[in-house]
């Protein structure tokens, strides 16, 4: 604990507060995109926000997996959960997600047999008290957590599991930022760099985005210093008229980051076509499906799944939100029709989305601010 | 956040204050199946009260309308307090105790926390066909065990048992009964902007133990349950500040943040807690952080908020932590008026944030 409390240090999250004031120019202001998830969970949790100059905004991006989930995989993920007989595995968060009908929290409450595990590892466990079932994996995330999937998968392969297979939905990260920031309407100067995804990718992945976009990036930890002190970096690199990949993470993170989770994400995964994001559409060469030697653990080729593609419900604006374009708050539904206990879209749903963040968080933002 | 504040704040500010006024609406249960999000003492449960129960078995303004934990009876002049709870953890064994002793310790506490001490207990046993006998006889002598300390008596029980499968090895129901001290009237409506909320002692201790009991994780970290009588603890403070104990709960599902929302709710005022100041053990503040939970959602069985008068705070404190098991009470926070209903908490950074209800249920079947 003493580790993670020095990170959470608040003289300390003081001083780097006042840093960012001084280097900040109240004149040219600065729109930050966290790109990742867990980077908008701690912003809002610490409300870091309350602690920066009006001249820096932070913007919420792509970077959580749950929100990312488009409704017809939940679908899909619901037929097969229905089917007779069969487990289905998938993290707690998947669990309240909607579908276009129901939530698989909703078929487990109707007999479906669906386990919340909290590794793919336990999911593999549950396949092997029950061999004479099929238990399905419902894998998600980006490269930060499609390595343990790639293990469990090469594990089984090795014990030469029968009954085990994973519908897979892992995506990558790259594509949805390069969408980003392709789309003429980018007012974004900076971001602040998902680190977990590049203790496996390395920074080098993100050398793009400085040198094909002219926007810095600064690869950041996750506890509220780190947070803060990547924004210093960033306020520093427009300060020096720099422009370039930096990384604050170092104690974590390899400029090439982790060959050997890439070399079993190579082995076990292998590009798709296309993959339909929440929000975002289509984006070509964005998600992993398993590759050609373990197809034999793809539950879409061992069962009939419906691969049904529905279209996100009209009210919903989670892909604005996703984009950055919006705020939560400003989406037609927030916190009315859409609240985490009854949520429409995926971004009100995983502790990671800025929607979920915001009402559970941030919503105390406007009293605040009228003092 | 903070840039185009002059721009959007307004805008932003209407639409926070709708969703406020949505909030405060009196719970609709329209849920078509029951899920375990609405046992986990969060807003689900809290809506399947409101919305279902409460406007089926409670006359308005009775005592179980004023979802208290226990209700209050009047028998023959006596000031009784009456309460039930049921008991389903798994694993029913756990570092620090059982489902036995969780079973009288729970009731036990519901009305210590209306200011009552348990006078008797009933307890019903629903056994699954083929458990071990040393299992039950164990409980058992945990159920009379636990009696005695909490000085309380069983004077009934009742036995059923269903087939393999119907239930998972043991349940257990208690009903309590109390005489309500007559040195407090505590009630969530006597919570005044200005009081101070005590916490008695370090949080999520017990949820924790249970989760790593489960051994679904691979983590090793000696953490025991709180489970205990709260009763010493009330005495305590019943003592020190009298009336100016205003109201108490003991944190037990949803952990202490479900507990301050429900009382803000129910008072009409807002809580502000100081994160740095509530007591959290760092074994257990390191295995809620790879659990990727809230300490202030973890279930507690020993630990209660306290509302109080500023002026008797620090006496009824010092009165808290001269009792064995709280000496790491602590003043957590304090009541004021806007919003009300809602409870923040001011991080260590200075920010201040909402803590709100617990939504769906990170941790079914931990009591
Ligand atoms: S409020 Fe709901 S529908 Fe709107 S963007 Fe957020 S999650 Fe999506």
């Amino acid at each position: 604990m003493r580790y993670v409390d020095e990170f959470r240090d608040a003289q300390l999250g003081q001083a780097l507060a006042a840093e960012i004031l001084a280097a900040a120019d109240p004149g040219r202001p600065l729109k930050l995109m966290e790109i990742c998830g867990g980077h908008t969970h701690s912003i809002y949790k610490y409300s870091l926000g309350d602690l920066l100059p009006a001249s820096v905004e932070l913007v919420h991006g792509p970077g959580c997996p749950v929100c990312v989930i488009p409704m017809g995989r939940v679908d899909d993920g619901i037929a097969l959960a229905r089917t007779d007989g069969l487990i289905f595995t998938c993290f707690g968060d998947m669990l309240r997600v909607p579908g276009s009908e129901q939530t698989l929290l909703d078929a487990k409450a109707q007999g479906a047999d669906v386990r919340m595990v909290y590794s793919p590892l336990d999911a593999l466990a549950i396949a092997r008290n029950n061999p004479d079932r099929e238990v399905v994996f419902f894998a998600i995330g980006f490269e930060t957590t499609a390595p343990s999937t790639a293990l469990t998968l090469r594990r089984a392969k090795a014990e030469g599991m029968a009954n085990f297979t994973c519908m897979c939905n892992h995506v990558t990260i790259v594509p949805p930022l390069r969408a980003l920031l392709e789309s003429p309407d980018l007012r974004l100067d900076g971001f602040v760099g998902p680190g977990h995804v590049c203790t496996i990718v390395g920074t080098r992945l993100f050398e793009f985005i400085p040198a094909d976009y002219g926007r810095p990036i600064v690869i950041s930890g996750f506890e509220p210093l780190d947070i803060l002190q990547s924004i210093l970096m960033l306020v520093r690199q427009r300060q020096d008229g720099r422009c370039e990949v930096e990384n604050q993470y170092t104690r974590v993170v390899p400029r090439d980051g982790n060959p050997r989770a890439l070399e079993v994400m190579a082995e076990v995964f292998e590009l798709r076509p296309h993959f339909e994001w929440r929000g975002l559409g289509s984006i070509p060469h964005s998600a992993l499906g398993l590759s050609e030697a373990y197809r034999e653990f793809d539950a879409e080729q061992r069962f009939d799944v419906p691969g049904v593609s529905v279209a996100d419900p009209k009210a919903c604006q989670c892909g604005e939100v996703l984009k950055g374009v919006i705020k939560p708050w400003e989406c037609r539904v927030f916190g009315t029709a859409c609240t985490p206990e009854h949520a429409i879209g995926t971004c009100m749903v995983s502790p990671e989305g800025a929607c979920a963040a915001y009402y559970n968080y941030g919503r105390l933002a406007a009293p605040k601010q009228a003092v | 956040m903070s840039a185009p504040e002059s721009l959007t704040g307004g805008r932003e500010q209407r639409m926070l204050a709708i969703i406020e006024t949505a909030r405060a609406k009196p719970a609709r249960f329209r849920d078509e199946r029951i899920t375990l999000a609405h046992g986990a003492g969060g807003k689900a449960t809290q809506t399947l009260i409101e919305g279902l129960l409460v406007p089926a078995l409670g006359r308005p303004g009775s005592a179980l309308a004023q979802l208290g934990d226990s209700g209050a009876v009047l028998a023959g002049g006596a000031r009784l307090a009456m309460t039930t709870d049921s008991f389903v953890v798994k694993p029913l064994r756990f570092p620090g105790g059982s489902i036995g002793e969780l079973a009288v310790n729970g009731t036990v506490n519901d009305l210590a926390v209306s200011g009552a001490r348990a006078l008797a207990l009933t307890v019903s046993l629903i056994l699954e066909e083929g458990l071990d006998t040393e299992v039950l006889r164990s409980e058992v002598a945990a159920i009379a065990a636990a009696a005695q300390t909490a000085g309380v008596e069983i004077v009934a029980g009742d036995t059923k048992v269903v087939e393999r499968g119907a239930a998972d090895g043991m349940y257990i129901c208690t009903s309590g009964i109390g005489a309500i001290d007559p040195r407090g009237t505590l009630s969530s409506d006597a919570i005044v902007a200005g009081d101070r909320v005590l916490l008695s002692g370090p949080i999520a201790e017990h949820g924790t133990a249970v989760m790593l009991a489960r051994n679904l994780f691979e983590l090793d970290a000696s953490i025991e349950s709180d489970t205990c009588s709260l009763w010493p603890a009330v005495d305590a403070l019943l003592g020190a500040a009298g009336p100016a104990l205003h109201c108490m709960r003991d944190a037990t599902r949803g952990g202490v943040a479900s507990v301050l929302n429900e009382l803000a709710r129910a008072a009409g005022v807002s809580v502000t807690v100081r994160a740095a100041d509530v007591p959290v053990a760092p074994s257990v503040a390191a295995a809620a952080e790879l659990l990727g939970i809230d300490p202030m959602y973890v279930a507690n069985e020993g630990r209660l908020v306290a509302f109080v008068a500023p002026a008797a705070a620090e006496q009824a404190l010092a009165a808290l932590r001269s009792v064995a098991g709280c000496e790491q009470a602590a003043l957590i926070g304090s009541v004021g008026q806007e919003p009300p209903g809602m409870v923040a908490v001011e991080t260590g950074f200075g920010g201040r944030r909402v803590m709100d209800q617990l939504v769906g249920d990170p941790l079914p079947r931990i009591c």
